[in-house]
């Protein structure tokens, strides 16, 4: 068995641009990367970073200038590693022609399913997706999150090993968006890696071991969520008893919101460390009820990411 | 079944739902049929018109469900992009072109054989409301075999349009593949005329150069052979079997050629 799941070596892709003058397009820079088996790996990134094209390199639509992409210890496009993954592509798109079930039936046979194996296996994934009795239906009539629902019922019809589905959130309404991760993590506890792309960072936050984050085409940082390096902006402070007015006095009245029963939250600002305001308060007789630090979140450390790169180029 | 089989189950499935390729069958199994009031006027009242026009129907109609449907096979899996989740599947690139390409062959050789039945029932009716005195000034019986040979060899014409058009498909935007295969379909039906410009031109550069085009585009006149069948002149064995395997040369070219280029494309 191989030892990483998927795994990318200076990967790099140059998009050619401009007729007369070709000028190619850097879209992927030297990334490196291996995902263990059973990790759910969010690779983040702003728009145009390089998402879809790692992506496609992996399905091999595309052909890498540079660098190599593996899965399951076979290079990309390799026809037993095909058999043991599934791709749901950015914005899927199928046969008008087709309904739900047919697609995914013939896809099966694609994978060497016998029909009946196939339809009932069908069956199984739209219901799991959430796709009811419209799947008798031309996708011709289906609606763009309809769409992207078949489109992960199809990535799952071989039971893959390895699962890419790339924005799978995108075109999704608040349900869809809840029921996705809900599959997302059921696929996690089957023990399947997936490997997904999203600029949405809740949705990252919520469901993965790990991420990797990537601006203008270079991963620029990859771990787990808990040992990402947030900067720690403030904390929130909770008292209670003493006088409101006392805080005014310490300069606090501002960043202060007394809830009903007595009790104050005091949300300390970063050059106001707790261990110099706290002799003040225990003076004025207040009472420390908790006191939790306030990390940035996911969105705040990816901007600031975000504009770190963007400086030198300006 | 193997991966190229079931993409060409898939390909006639759908072009049997399409809209288009009824219409189209429909519409050629309507012209055979007048085609015998056309002969009722005409003062010959013969049955070589409807032979001809027949025949002139069912390599016309099979022409543009060869390219309309064949340009988009692959073309349009690549333009909306459906690609993307079929090669994420076990397939190779040159079996999907394979797959394809057998499944409009399907196609084809289906609605040729219906259009040759339409052709069969109308001259054998004709054949039946004639006097026998009438029928003996016929070149040829009305529902003479040899007209099989005919069609057989529009067939194998058309498969080699076919892949004609699956080839440019593979690298140009379908209205351009359209525009080309019907162009290569004109050019091929005169392509003997270079061999004769050779002659006639002083330059010899001019002369090479015709020359090139005549061994590198496809010579599609040879497989036209309405005209002996219709007035009952035999068609030999030999020729059917040399010009057939003169198509499979090129089919296999052309299809080689279009599993290189797709097999070397970025889908961007
Ligand atoms: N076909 C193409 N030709 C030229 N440049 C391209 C092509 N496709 C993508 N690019 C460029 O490559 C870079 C990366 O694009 P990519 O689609 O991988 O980004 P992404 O991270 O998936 O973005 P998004 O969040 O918008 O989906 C972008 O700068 C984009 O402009
Ligand atoms: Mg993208």
């Amino acid at each position: 068995m191989a030892r990483y799941a998927i795994r990318l070596t200076e990967l790099t892709k140059d998009y050619p641009t401009g007729f007369w003058r070709p000028r190619p397009v850097r879209a992927l820079d030297q990334v490196s990367l291996d995902v263990e088996p059973g990790e759910v790996l969010g690779y983040l990134g702003p728009n145009g970073s390089g998402k879809t094209t790692t992506l496609k390199l992996l399905m091999q639509l595309i052909y890498p200038t540079s660098g190599r992409a593996e899965i399951l210890g076979r290079p990309a496009g390799d026809i037993e590693a095909k058999r043991r993954l599934g791709y749901l592509p950015e914005l899927p798109y199928f046969y008008d022609n087709l309904t739900a079930e047919e697609l995914l039936v013939y896809f099966g046979g694609l994978f060497g399913l016998a029909p009946a194996v196939a339809r009932t296996r069908a069956s199984t994934l739209l219901d799991r997706v959430g796709i009811g009795a419209e799947r008798r239906r031309r996708l011709r009539r289906y609606s763009k999150g309809m769409l992207q629902r078949v489109g992960i019922a199809q990535a799952l019809v071989n039971d893959p090993e390895v699962v890419f589905l790339d924005e799978p959130m995108s075109g999704l309404d608040p349900v869809g968006r809840r029921d996705t991760r809900e599959l997302i993590q059921s696929l996690r506890g089957e023990g399947r890696t997936v490997f997904f792309s999203s600029h949405i960072l809740s949705d990252a936050e919520a469901l993965c071991t790990r991420v990797a984050i990537m601006v203008k085409g270079r991963l620029v940082s990859t771990g787990r969520l808990a040992d990402l390096a947030f900067e720690v902006q403030g904390w929130e402070l909770v008292v209670s008893g003493g006088e409101r007015g006392d805080l005014a006095g310490l300069g606090l009245d501002a960043v202060t919101t007394t809830v009903s029963d007595g009790r104050h939250v005091i949300e300390l600002p970063f050059d106001r460390p707790p261990d110099q305001v706290l002799p003040e308060l225990s003076r004025l007789r207040f009472q420390v009820v908790s006191l939790t630090p306030r990390h940035e979140s996911l969105e705040d450390y990816f901007m600031r990411l975000v504009a770190s790169r963007q400086e030198p180029a300006a | 079944m193997s991966v190229i089989a079931r993409i060409a189950v898939q390909v006639f499935k759908e072009s049997v739902r399409d809209k288009v390729l009824y219409n189209l069958v429909l519409f050629a199994v309507l012209l055979i049929a007048a085609s015998y009031l056309i002969g009722q006027l005409t003062a010959g009242q013969d049955v070589k018109i409807i032979k001809d026009l027949g025949l002139a129907a069912t390599q016309i109609f099979g022409l543009f469900i060869a390219v309309f449907i064949g340009i988009g096979l692959v073309s349009k899996e690549v333009e909306r992009r459906s690609i993307y989740g079929l090669l994420a599947k076990p397939v190779r690139r040159h079996e999907l072109i394979l797959g394809k390409y057998a499944g409009l062959v399907l196609t084809l050789a289906v609605n040729v054989s219906v259009m040759a039945v339409a052709l069969y029932a109308v001259l054998g009716y004709m054949s039946w409301v004639e006097t026998e005195e009438f029928r003996q000034s016929w070149d040829a019986s009305a529902t003479d075999p040899a007209m099989l040979t005919a069609i057989l060899l529009i067939f194998v014409q058309l498969m080699l349009v076919t892949a004609i058009a699956l080839f440019f498909s593979t690298f140009s935007s379908p209205i351009l593949s359209a525009v080309l295969t019907f162009g290569l379909f004109v050019v091929g039906h005169f392509n003997a005329d270079l061999r004769n410009f050779e002659g006639v031109v002083d330059s010899p550069v001019a002369a090479s150069l015709a020359r090139a085009l005549y061994y590198a585009l496809p010579n599609l006149a040879p497989f036209d052979v309405k005209a002996q069948v219709v007035h009952g002149h035999a068609v030999p064995f030999g020729y059917v079997a040399a010009t057939s395997a003169y198509a499979a040369a090129y089919i296999c070219a052309l299809l080689l050629a279009a599993m290189l280029i797709f097999s070397r494309r970025d889908f961007k």
